[in-house]
């Protein structure tokens, strides 16, 4: 990549967190892709909109609970967080469960946001 | 846009979040283990079938044939090798390695 | 693994001198690591440390510096909210050299 182009990046979250390292691993790569002020747009859907699930208590599986870490990343000039309808819908929760403000899409709609990326990276 | 899938439609829902997300249009190439539901009479056939009549899709010859399903591809999905798997990268302005 | 020792307490850091449970941090352990760093920590340090933890507390991570930069300029004020202020008080960066007085791990991101 040349110095000063910005591309647009996508991360696709599909995968519950604790389960798997690749919520935490991909919020990781989020933070440092970041760093290097490219346009960032992070998508949750399947199961990864568990990701951004209020209340999450992680005391019990001596795990660490990085969903504050969403929080965060308004202050990295992340802004672009897009949610499926669908899949929001089929695990019984709606926006309001949610930690952070997103934007709830359709399935129709994220696959046109795809399409107009550069790089789009799976998680 | 190009996306690749590379797993089982029987193991993981990956396939068919491709397919439920994907704007029309695009193309999907199925590799390793996705290629099984590129196969005639597995459970996904009728759900990529459909998914023809939107998407141009591949499946990469070598991993039918490393699986001995070379003969059992079903009708409407093209095969590509892997200069074809390459071409297919370079023939699109992006892709997506669905994991 | 190694150690350092604070009035008669021990506490383990990684092989780069960070704390490695933050929850074990105390103002003297602050000093003793400033002092290892070679920094003699004024009230404008304190106010840099106590923002760094309280930003971790908020949201799990030590910042990027360019996040930090922009975030101490909205709490404590613009003049202080640039990178010269705060290389000025944290020479060898405020990321790194900051949050290792704080006890935070090394910010995300951070080579």
């Amino acid at each position: 990549m040349s110095e000063g182009t910005v591309k647009k990046f996508m991360f696709v979250n599909r995968k519950a967190p604790y389960g798997t390292v690749y919520a935490l691993e991909a919020l990781e790569v989020v933070l440092i892709t970041a760093a290097f002020d490219q346009d960032v747009s992070l998508v949750f859907m399947d199961d990864g909109v568990f990701q951004l699930k209020k209340g999450q208590q992680t005391k019990g599986i001596e795990n660490k609970n990085f969903s504050p870490t969403y929080r965060a990343l308004d202050g990295y000039d992340i802004e672009k967080l897009y949610v499926e309808e669908e899949a929001l819908a089929a695990r019984g929760l709606t926006e309001e469960d949610l930690l952070v403000d997103v934007t709830v899409m359709s399935r129709a709609e994220l696959g046109k946001l795809m399409d107009e990326m550069d790089v789009v990276l799976s998680f | 846009m190009l996306h690749i899938v590379n797993k089982s439609p029987a193991e993981r829902n990956t396939l068919e979040s491709c397919l439920r997300v994907a704007a029309p249009g695009g193309a999907i190439l199925l590799i390793e283990d996705a290629v099984y539901a590129a196969t005639r009479g597995n459970a996904a056939e009728a759900q990529l079938r459909d998914a023809l009549s939107r998407f141009k899709v591949y499946a990469l010859a070598p991993d039918l044939d490393a699986r001995g399903m070379g003969d059992r591809i079903m009708e409407g999905v093209a095969t590509v090798d892997y200069g074809g798997f390459v071409d297919l990268v370079t023939e699109h302005k992006n892709c997506q390695s669905w994991l | 693994m190694s150690s350092i020792e604070v009035n008669g307490k021990s506490y383990e850091t990684d092989e780069e001198g960070y704390l490695v449970n933050l929850a074990e941090w105390n103002e003297e352990v602050g000093n003793y690591l400033a002092q290892t760093e070679s920094v003699e920590l004024t009230d404008s340090h304190w106010e840099v440390i106590n923002f760094l933890r309280d930003y971790y507390n908020e949201f799990q991570i030590a910042p990027a510096v360019r996040v930090l930069t922009k975030a101490i300029g909205k709490k404590l004020g613009p003049e202080k909210g640039t990178s010269q202020y705060l290389y000025d008080l944290f020479p060898y960066g405020p990321a790194k050299q900051a949050c290792k007085i704080a006890g935070l791990p090394k910010p995300t991101g951070c080579v």
